[in-house]
């Protein structure tokens, strides 16, 4: 790993693409946009960034995203989703029948804190992170109703749960790139580290 | 402690929508279509701008009840206009609940001076610009979003093209000017100094910025995002075209895959007639909305 240059890929469909990309730069990662499946090939790991969640979940399959993303993110590939990308990442969506990529052990429900007039930001405590709390920027935001066994809260707030890790997939309700916070993407830079040395060995 | 309407999740709700299409709806049916389609969020209104064109008399608000039936039936944001000015129109949108206020110019003015207040609020506002200066106003008001005014319901993307234009190259103007230059420039194109400050050291503006106001078939809509544009509005080009599905889909495509040429072909073909369109020298001055708003 010494001296290599993680890449990491945002989903770029739609949505807070830009944001990431500058908070990875800032980490001092490289980020790469991920438009087309053949892009997935070259990344470290994934975010899926906000955007509109049944925007992003109709188009990701539209593009023929859906599947390689589902496939590499089982085989191990790191996957950081932010709101809408927490959204694409459950397996069950409350009031929905249907969900998007099913890969982490949990149920969502969508804008659980209201609509846009209720968006507010908010101190998080984040299981881990050293320091004060992080800034929570929740915009329409959804929240984690049930966990998985295998699955570690990381935050809670007002009793809801708003991030969440099972092994190599990584969920938030809101938004650090919205701020110029960098632990979180720090965060997951480290999880994407641990899982490249394993593969690397 | 949780605080509500910052500067943050206005703005913030906006950058969200990025690199998508918002579609006028004017019933709960056409919304579902637009969702299916993959637009970012609606409008809802009573009638698209063609229509309001073709109507006459003052525009104003829609009916509450369309607004709530559109809410209910789509989970993508709802948008809804009120008349520049119109504080209580505002307030009232605000009460229903939909996601962002458009303080637009497609509707008759309510007051002839001031626009409204938007930093009083917790809804966050989208607001038309044909220049620099216009869009800075705004944002001093507390738009979170800007979009590129255009000529609204006339299919004709020619209004549209030359107020994206003139807001990137007057962006470009303020990126290389000396900072002395920068308080001269403020008088004269009417905006904040301290916008134009922030614009000289980011190079960008503030806030998202869309386009619209005659927006008609996919090429369109990938010029609008090619000349820079955050995404696009589309009003009447949708609903008014031969096939709303098939029109809808193509310019969310469109929108998304802008420098896909190969693509843009594609999705040109056999989508049936656009909306007819309005020639822009047979508009007399009173009928323009663009030149609605100060």
């Amino acid at each position: 790993m010494i001296g290599m240059i993680l890449k990491i890929g945002i989903l770029d469909v739609q949505g807070a693409v830009s944001e990431h990309a500058k908070s990875i730069r800032n980490i001092g990662a490289q980020p790469v946009l991920v438009k087309h499946p053949e892009s997935l090939a070259e990344v470290h790991g994934l975010i899926l960034p906000g955007g509109e969640s049944t925007t992003l979940g109709t188009l990701i399959r539209k593009y023929g995203l859906h599947d390689p993303i589902r496939e590499r993110a089982r085989q191990g590939m790191p996957v950081f989703g932010t709101c809408a990308g927490l959204i694409l990442l459950a397996r069950k969506i409350e009031g929905q029948d249907d969900h998007h990529l099913d890969l982490m052990d949990i149920t969502v429900n969508r804008n659980s804190f209201g609509r846009q007039r209720d968006s507010f930001e908010a101190d998080i405590e984040f299981e881990g992170l050293s320091g004060a709390p992080f800034p929570g920027v929740f915009i329409r935001a959804p929240h984690i109703v049930t966990a998985g066994s295998d699955v570690k809260v990381l935050a809670i707030y007002r009793d809801r749960i708003v991030a969440a890790r099972q092994g190599n997939l990584l969920a938030a309700s809101f938004h650090p790139e919205l701020t110029s916070d960098l632990r979180l993407h720090e965060y997951f830079k480290a999880v994407i580290e641990r899982q490249c040395a394993a593969e690397c060995v | 402690m949780a605080v509500v309407g910052t500067e943050r999740v206005k703005r913030g709700m906006a950058q969200m929508q990025k690199n998508g299409v918002i579609m006028d709806v004017v019933t709960a049916e056409q919304a579902k279509i637009a969702e299916a389609a993959g637009a970012v969020a609606v409008m809802a209104l009573e009638r698209v701008p063609s229509d309001i064109r073709a109507a006459g008399g003052v525009a104003r608000m829609a009916d509450p009840t369309i607004v709530e039936q559109v809410m209910k039936a789509v989970s993508i944001p709802v948008m809804a206009k009120c008349r520049i000015g119109h504080i209580v129109e505002a307030r009232i949108l605000e009460s229903l609940g939909v996601d962002y206020i458009d303080e637009s110019e497609v509707l008759t003015p309510a007051d002839d001076k001031y626009h409204v207040n938007k930093r009083e609020f917790t809804v966050p506002f989208v607001c038309g610009a044909r220049d620099l200066g216009e869009a800075l106003r705004r944002i001093a008001e507390g738009a979170a979003m800007i979009r590129t005014k255009g000529e609204p319901g006339t299919g004709n993307i020619v209004e549209a093209v030359k107020h994206i234009r003139m807001v990137q190259s007057q962006i470009r103007k303020v990126v290389a000017m000396s900072e002395d230059e920068l308080v001269a420039e403020s008088k004269e194109i009417g905006a904040p100094y301290e916008l134009l400050l922030e614009i000289h050291r980011t190079g960008s503006l503030p806030v998202v910025n869309f386009a619209a106001g005659g927006v008609a078939t996919p090429a369109d809509a990938a010029l609008m995002m090619e000349l820079g544009s955050d995404g696009v509005f589309v009003g009447s080009g949708v609903f008014k075209s031969e096939n709303p599905e098939k029109f809808g889909r193509a310019i969310v495509d469109a929108t998304m895959n802008f420098k896909d040429y190969d693509l843009l072909a594609k999705l040109s073909q056999g989508i049936g007639t656009p909306m007819k369109g309005i020639e822009m020298s047979t508009l007399s001055i009173n009928e323009r909305m663009a030149e609605r708003g100060w």
